[in-house]
């Protein structure tokens, strides 16, 4: 019998611990795929971050070192300028990466740190049972916002790529989201774009995935995916922030 | 002949690292330690090495945890407020068993403290700082030459033992100048097969960390760690004696304070009184056997601190109290001088007669 689909490679047989309807599991495989078609699976190193993702070491068939809170980055940057050969990618959530981690973010961007980081945001904290996340929309009922985010109180939610698409030091920043087939396709392709820089040695490569959270955010997994279009991707608008490999390329036509 | 030269204290903690086999520096500015910087930022990129300032303390200790898993020698270094923001991280690397090399050179605090010399970190460098059950290997340098040779030791017991090494100094012996001697450095080199080098597709993929939701899980691998931890304070309590065979008073000092209360045990002696000295050059492990074994010789201790007391609850602990300890102390960054000390060896005398 043909074999029309199966498991990345590069994804172990361990049981997903994520949700019913978390589309972790997609971007997972988004990223094992990536792993799989450039041929990279010996020599990646992945670091997890604390938070729904903390234990990703145990999915992916490449070494894996676990961060403390929000210093995936940081913790990446020392693997990577030890071994600048082997390929290097963290995978956050929005509370490691933009809120505790928001300085290591910032500056492994800043340095052009040679990485990849896949940036997941949900617009909660998962883990711990859904509280405000740095990119909890504003009115999102949570469990530390229980009457709607009130941006007078604390804050707006942070948007990571157009920040840091301020910066002169990263290569390429973009957003995608996993909430219909084709914004799957083109989160993968993103995704291994984001690989791909590293190899050809060209930085800092960050895909924000727009992703949903049908628990904490107490929908189906239906509703949530309507919710990401209706409310979050106004808010967070798909599109490639910054390629500077691409924008030289135009300036040269 | 090995050469003979002139350094700073924190110098020779960098060019010992160097010669150790380091070529990853990670770090963050900060008084009274800044040479050790400075001199790694000069000669890494000359040696193929890497000097990276990272963005704060916090930053610094976690790009050490990345470098130390992917099997380099890497080290850090600080002052005190700094080493407080590097101790969640050196509580990770202590959960993921791997070797890291860390310095403090010590200033006065709490909180933003002062500039001058201290030994105040002594709790949170050999107690723990960061959270959770572990213990670092602490060394204390009372010479230039010590800040070059324990750096060198620092660095193997940290692969032996997979655990992090730590220099506490401090800054008089950071930033004064001695002339020093580089022996020819016995870099101890170890296998490292749990280290992230890639799978290589050649085995099943190495995970570093440090989650353990199964209680079980963690009871064991902390055991496991304590175990080991037996081995290290077995084999590699240092310290030195001085006078120590006839003494009455036993002075306990480690670091700048040992080289002060030195001098005052050698006073005491020219006034007639037995003094003798027992400087600790592992903090932890703590010489407890030389301390309990000086208990059945001597009428008392003093520990003699830049601090307000924290060594001193060690001493007791050795000596199950049974000799009186008393503090001799000054603290915030001011150094006693040898009057004091030989003051309180009298003073000590005195009450025991």
């Amino acid at each position: 019998m043909a074999v029309v689909f199966q498991k990345p490679h590069s994804l172990t047989d361990a049981v997903l611990h994520y949700c019913p309807g978390c589309p972790h599991g997609i971007i997972h495989r988004l990223v094992a795929e990536a792993i799989d078609e450039l041929g990279i699976e010996g020599e990646a190193i992945g670091v997890a971050p604390v938070g729904c993702a903390v234990m990703a070491y145990d999915y992916f068939t490449c070494d894996m070192i676990e961060a403390a809170h929000g210093r995936a980055p940081a913790t990446a940057t020392g693997i990577k300028r030890c071994r600048p050969d082997n390929i290097v990618f963290t995978y956050q959530g929005d509370g490691d990466l933009a809120s505790i981690g928001m300085a290591e973010t910032v500056h492994a961007a800043a340095r052009n740190e040679n990485i990849t980081v896949i940036f997941v945001n949900n617009a909660i904290y998962g883990m711990t049972g859904g509280q405000m996340a740095p990119t909890s929309l504003p009115g999102q009922v949570t469990q530390t916002s229980p009457y709607g985010r009130d941006v007078n109180h604390c804050g707006w939610p942070i948007k990571v790529c157009e920040l840091l698409a301020t910066l002169e030091g990263p290569e390429y920043i973009t957003r995608v989201a996993v909430n219909n087939v084709k914004n799957v396709k083109a989160a993968g392709k993103a995704i291994r774009k984001a690989f791909q820089n590293q190899i050809d040695k060209k930085g800092f490569s960050l895909v924000e995935v727009v992703s949903a959270c049908p628990t904490n955010w107490g929908m189906t997994p239906q509703k949530a995916l309507e919710w990401v279009e209706s409310d979050m991707l106004p808010y967070y608008p798909l599109g490639v922030y910054k390629d500077r490999s691409a924008a030289k390329e135009g300036e040269a036509k | 002949m090995a050469e003979r030269v002139l350094m700073k204290g924190n110098e020779a903690i960098a060019e010992a690292a160097i010669r150790a086999g380091c070529r990853h520096y990670f770090g963050y500015p900060i008084t009274p330690q800044t040479e050790i910087a400075a001199y790694m930022a000069k000669k890494m990129p000359k040696i193929g090495g890497v000097f990276l300032q990272a963005e704060s303390e916090i930053a610094s200790i976690n790009m050490v945890y990345g470098a130390a898993a992917a099997g380099f020698r890497v080290m850090t270094s600080s002052s005190s407020p700094g080493i407080s923001l590097k101790s969640e991280g050196l509580s990770y690397i202590a959960g993921s068993d791997v070797p890291a090399f860390v310095v403090n050179v010590q200033r006065g605090g709490p909180g933003l403290g002062g500039i001058q010399p201290s030994q105040s970190d002594y709790f949170q460098a050999t107690k723990g700082g960061g959270h959770g059950d572990y213990r670092m290997i602490v060394l204390a340098p009372a010479s230039v030459q010590e800040m070059a040779s324990l750096t060198v030791k620092g660095f193997n017991l940290a692969d032996k033992y997979l655990m992090t090494a730590m220099i506490l100094a401090d800054g008089t012996i950071g930033q004064m100048m001695e002339p020093i001697t580089f022996e020819d450095v016995q870099v101890e080199t170890y296998d490292k097969p749990w280290a992230l080098t890639g799978t290589k597709m050649q085995r099943k993929h190495n995970i570093v960390n440090s989650l353990y939701l199964k209680p079980d899980e963690l009871e064991r691998k902390n055991f496991e760690r304590y175990e080991r931890y037996k081995v290290v304070e077995e084999n590699e309590v240092m310290y030195e004696e001085y006078m120590m065979e006839d003494a009455e008073i036993c002075v306990v000092a480690f670091g700048i304070a040992s080289r002060v209360a030195k001098n005052a045990v050698a006073a005491a002696r020219k006034e007639g009184v037995k003094a003798g000295l027992i400087r600790p050059i592992t903090l932890w492990p703590f010489p407890k056997a030389a301390v309990r074994k000086a208990a059945d010789q001597v009428k008392a201790f003093i520990s003699v601190e830049l601090n307000m007391g924290q060594m001193i609850e060690d001493i007791r602990l050795a000596a199950e109290c049974t000799r009186p300890v008393s503090l001799c102390n000054r603290t915030g960054g001011m150094i006693p001088d040898p009057e004091q000390v030989l003051a309180a060896i009298k003073a000590a005398q005195k009450g025991v007669n």
